[in-house]
């Protein structure tokens, strides 16, 4: 039998040896593939067992981890609903969303920079402490764009043109965070079905991301810009301006906003159009220029990519294969066109940068708890979509329109605006989408401001972008410039 | 001849009582182990060290020292390995398990289990002190052998009965008698390994030599063949009623190993692994319990099994913990073992993983490769048949439930209900495994007498 014994004793060697390697594939091999899937708790819950970096704003802290007498051993305190939009929430419960989450390997003291502090942590047994993110946000200019909103639902964005500093970002409805950092599992859960249920969808960010929105006449900058590229065009350019226009291929006939003649003449200048915000102008330019040169003048732009501030943003859409008709309603930003308003922010900035646009930025610089700077964010070229010549065209013919053309409620004393507002319809009975793209002073550009206002701004059909969002743009451009 | 030399020397060696002073030795060293254990998790959950300590530490030390006691009185030669293994697996499982009870008090739950795992620990070892005292030698079991036999396939069965049996689960593993659950399969272990063993030792030679010759091959009678029928049938019954692969597989893979130890022909193993697998595979596309379990274990990340009442959620869950362990683990009570559905039983070794890390893995199973390889070599020893079977039967059905629990939560093969032996919560599984301890610590000091 001892045969028989000695071949068993193999047998069960092997039995362990698989054992051995199963274990060993788990907790090394994979060990890395599994601690990052999303339904794995762990990773969240391993970040309240050591303090979390803050989130500054002028280096007070927006959202700070303070030590708590329960399992979890620190709260996530949030400073204000105002910078909702920016923080995100964190949640042991619903996960974290906004800078809690893309900046996390930061915040949970995970990432590279703090590689020293991992290692002494690994003999020392006390655990790293997260590092803390000063950004780039100036709280006045925050402060303006939250109270400016009011109660509208809608957002903002402001840019420093030159650096692609984000000065302000703000969704409104906002929401209070600290009600889903709280420690009680159902009092979360009931809080967090409490924000999808309500209106105005108050958990999405409207500045980057979640639905995208109907640009409308703001979207003829990007038509303009792609006129004044093609070389066929300048600002002086006639442009055939009919009362009515028939679609392409087509029996609907389009007007102006309003039923306006604009101007009256049989043609107008390109200025002409984009100051008064003609439709039928841009409708025939568009058609000649062909969706192609559009297109590919917005891809440059960054339509079509996702932005990381580091929060993810949205991807901007310019729709494919479009006949002639649809092609002349995109041209006045109808049909499928859908942009996000940092989407816009970062073109009205290029515009107003010369022609070269700067990835848009969250984060100013890391510190490590001790307050050592970690990291300093430079300002990084994205891409020059525009010549010079072409930003100073169409600066000009921003100008003019908040002077004396339909975008005139930008307008700030003292100080030269260029603004293109716009009126987005969506169908139907649907409320209009009204918006303000603007930034100043012109000659030397301090802000880039976009403000998006949803839902008609509670008027229904009876807003434009000049009556409800430009007087918003004003206030945040008065903001930073000290006014 | 050297050779003789040597036996001779080990011969004269263990005369002198030794065994005892190494296995007083070892079992400190288990103690103390289990001292700087306890202290680490009240200083990592509690921040403090408390009485509590006593209780959790000086139960199973003081039945470890008594039980030391009985063996210097009633088995001096027996193996002085296996006790100090058993203490240090079952002195680690309460510590982990008193955690997990810290955790479950902290998020407000009512089921503890820690105090009932210490309380189990002393009734099981002292039934194994009882084991050693008491049996003179394990030769007497011989007697009972049919007895053994109707007992273990009763004790199996039994969870199939109305009104008494429990289904916890999905599986049908349990008894509860007036409150109390209980886990028959875990006693008819080793009942069915005395049956098997005194029931081989009758037939292994017209087991090994009747049947006709074919190429080569012997194919035994199908009169022989007629008790591996039987078990087979009591196995898949026990699959296909009770639900549960593990238990079906264990005693099924315990009878073939016996057989071929006791026939040396390896066609009765390879025929009744086949005739197991063609079985498992059926019921397996057959039952759908069945199935869900075992495409829960093929694609337990699918959201679908992940989400699924009885998928894979728990599975993905214990993985999850055997991940966040990695190399060194986070230190006892620095996890979350308690995220795992069953962390305190059928997950204890996802809940070690995470804590002790994957260095901590390697120790526990060090732990039970020395446990069997002690089993197994203590029937190498013997001489007799029946002593080299029951001893081989006892130490590779604790093997062979290592794999298939700890196989089932690493997602080796499908999961399944067992328990880890001695580390895990559960009474039953207490009991079952210290009987074992006390028949291999029997078994091993009539070898050790006889060879003098």
């Amino acid at each position: 039998m001892n045969r028989e014994l000695r071949r068993i004793s193999l047998v069960v060697a092997a039995m362990f040896l698989a054992l051995f390697m199963s274990a060993t594939n788990l907790q090394v091999l994979s060990s890395e593939s599994l601690s990052k899937d999303q339904r794995n708790v762990r990773a969240i819950y391993d970040g309240y067992q050591k303090q979390r970096g803050a989130i500054l704003v002028d280096s007070q802290p927006i959202a700070q981890s303070v030590p708590a007498a329960d399992a979890f051993h620190f709260n996530r305190k949030y400073s204000s609903d105002m910078y909702s939009a920016v923080t995100g929430f964190y949640s042991y419960y619903q996960g974290a969303t906004g800078l809690e989450s893309s900046a996390n390997d930061y915040l949970s003291g995970k990432n590279s920079a703090q590689f020293f502090e991992q290692l002494n942590a690994l003999f020392s047994g006390k655990p790293v402490s997260g590092a803390s993110i000063e950004l780039t946000i100036d709280p006045k200019v925050q402060k303006a764009a939250w109270d400016a909103l009011g109660n509208r639902i809608g957002a903002v964005v402001a840019l420093e043109p030159a650096t692609g500093n984000i000065l302000a970002m703000v969704s409104t409805p906002g929401y209070n965070p600290n009600k889903l950092a709280v420690h009680s599992g159902s009092k979360a859960q009931s809080n967090y079905n409490n924000l999808l249920g309500s209106a105005g969808d108050p958990l999405i960010n409207k500045a980057i991301g979640g639905s995208l929105y109907t640009p409308g006449s703001v979207f003829k900058l990007v038509v303009a810009a792609a006129a004044l590229e093609s070389g066929q065009y300048t600002v002086d350019s006639e442009l055939p301006n009919p009362r009515t226009y028939t679609l392409p291929n087509t029996s609907t006939k389009i007007h102006n906003s309003g039923g306006s003649d604009c101007g009256g003449t049989k043609t107008v200048t390109l200025l002409h159009a984009l100051q008064f915000s003609c439709n039928i102008p841009f409708a025939e330019l568009g058609v000649a220029l062909g969706q192609d040169k559009i297109r590919a003048m917005a891809k440059a732009f960054g339509f079509g990519q996702s932005f990381r501030i580091p929060t993810v943003a949205t991807a901007s859409v310019y729709p494919e294969n479009m006949d002639d008709a649809q092609t002349a309603l995109a041209s006045f930003g109808q049909f499928d066109v859908r942009v996000t308003p940092l989407q816009m922010a970062l073109i009205t900035a290029t515009i107003a940068n010369g022609g070269k646009e700067m990835n848009p930025q969250l984060i100013e610089n890391v510190q490590s708890s001790n307050l050592a700077l970690l990291s300093q964010s430079q300002p990084s070229e994205f891409a020059s979509p525009i010549s010079k010549s072409t930003a100073d065209g169409l600066k000009k013919m921003m100008i003019a329109a908040v002077k004396n053309g339909v975008s005139t409620n930008g307008q700030v004393s003292g100080t030269v605006v260029a603004g293109k507002t716009g009126t987005a319809q969506n169908g139907g009975n649907s409320p209009y989408t009204l918006w303000f793209a603007g930034f100043a002073p012109a000659d030397n550009p301090r802000v880039a401001v976009v403000v998006m206002v949803a839902n008609g701004g509670g008027l229904g059909q009876g807003g434009s972008g000049n009556i409800v969002a430009a007087p918003i743009a004003r206030k945040v451009i008065k903001a930073v410039l000290g006014k | 001849m050297s050779s003789n030399v040597t036996e001779r020397i080990s011969k004269i060696v263990r005369v002198v009582p030794r065994n005892r002073n190494t296995e007083l030795f070892l079992l400190l060293f288990a103690f103390a182990i289990n001292a700087f254990e306890i202290v680490q998790v009240q200083l990592s959950t509690l921040q403090n060290v408390n009485n509590d300590f006593w209780f959790y530490w000086g139960a199973l030390s003081g039945a470890g020292l008594l039980l030391h006691l009985v063996l210097r009185l009633r088995a001096r030669e027996a193996d002085p390995l296996i006790l100090p293994i058993a203490v240090a697996l079952n002195g680690l499982g309460i510590a982990e398990i008193y955690r997990l009870d810290i955790a479950a008090i902290a998020n407000h739950q009512t089921e503890l289990f820690a105090e009932k795992q210490v309380i189990w620990t002393l009734v099981a070892m002292v039934l194994a002190g009882a084991v050693v005292m008491y049996i003179p030698s394990h030769l007497v079991l011989r007697r009972y052998v049919f007895l053994a036999g109707a007992v273990g396939v009763g004790l199996l069965l039994s969870p199939m009965l109305p009104f008494i049996g429990k289904t916890i689960n999905g599986a049908s593993l349990w008894l509860s008698i007036g409150g109390l659950t209980f886990q028959p399969g875990e006693l008819a272990k080793i009942a069915l390994t005395i049956f098997f063993a005194g029931y081989l030792v009758q037939r292994k030679d017209s087991l090994a030599m009747t049947g006709r010759t074919i190429l080569g091959i012997q194919i035994p009678k199908a009169r022989e063949l007629g008790p591996i029928l039987a078990i087979w049938v009591v196995s898949l019954l026990v699959l296909v009623v009770q639900h549960d692969l593990g238990t079906s597989l264990l005693f099924f893979g315990l009878f073939l190993v016996m057989i071929y130890t006791a026939t040396g022909r390896a066609i009765y193993t390879v025929v009744g692994l086949g005739m197991f697998l063609t079985g498992a595979l059926v019921a397996s596309r057959a039952i759908s319990y069945v199935t869900k379990r075992f495409d829960a274990w093929l694609n337990p990340f699918d959201d679908a099994h992940y989400n699924a009442i009885g998928g894979s959620y728990q599975l993905v869950q214990g993985l999850f913990g055997f991940a966040h362990g990695g190399l060194l683990g986070t230190g006892l009570g620095g996890g979350v073992p308690q995220l795992v559905p069953l962390a305190e039983s059928d997950f204890i070794v996802a809940s070690l993983a995470e804590e002790l890390g994957l260095a901590g893995i390697f120790v526990i199973f060090t732990l039970y490769i020395l446990l069997v390889a002690r089993g197994l070599r203590i029937g190498f020893n013997h001489n007799d048949d029946f002593s080299k079977l029951l001893a081989t039967g006892l130490s590779f059905v604790i093997a062979l439930q290592v794999f298939i629990v700890i196989g089932g939560v690493t997602r080796l093969v499908p999961l399944t209900g067992l328990t880890t032996p001695l580390l895990a919560a559960g009474g039953s599984s207490l009991v079952a495994n210290w009987i074992i301890i006390g028949l291999l610590l029997r078994i091993s000091d009539t070898n050790r007498r006889e060879v003098e």
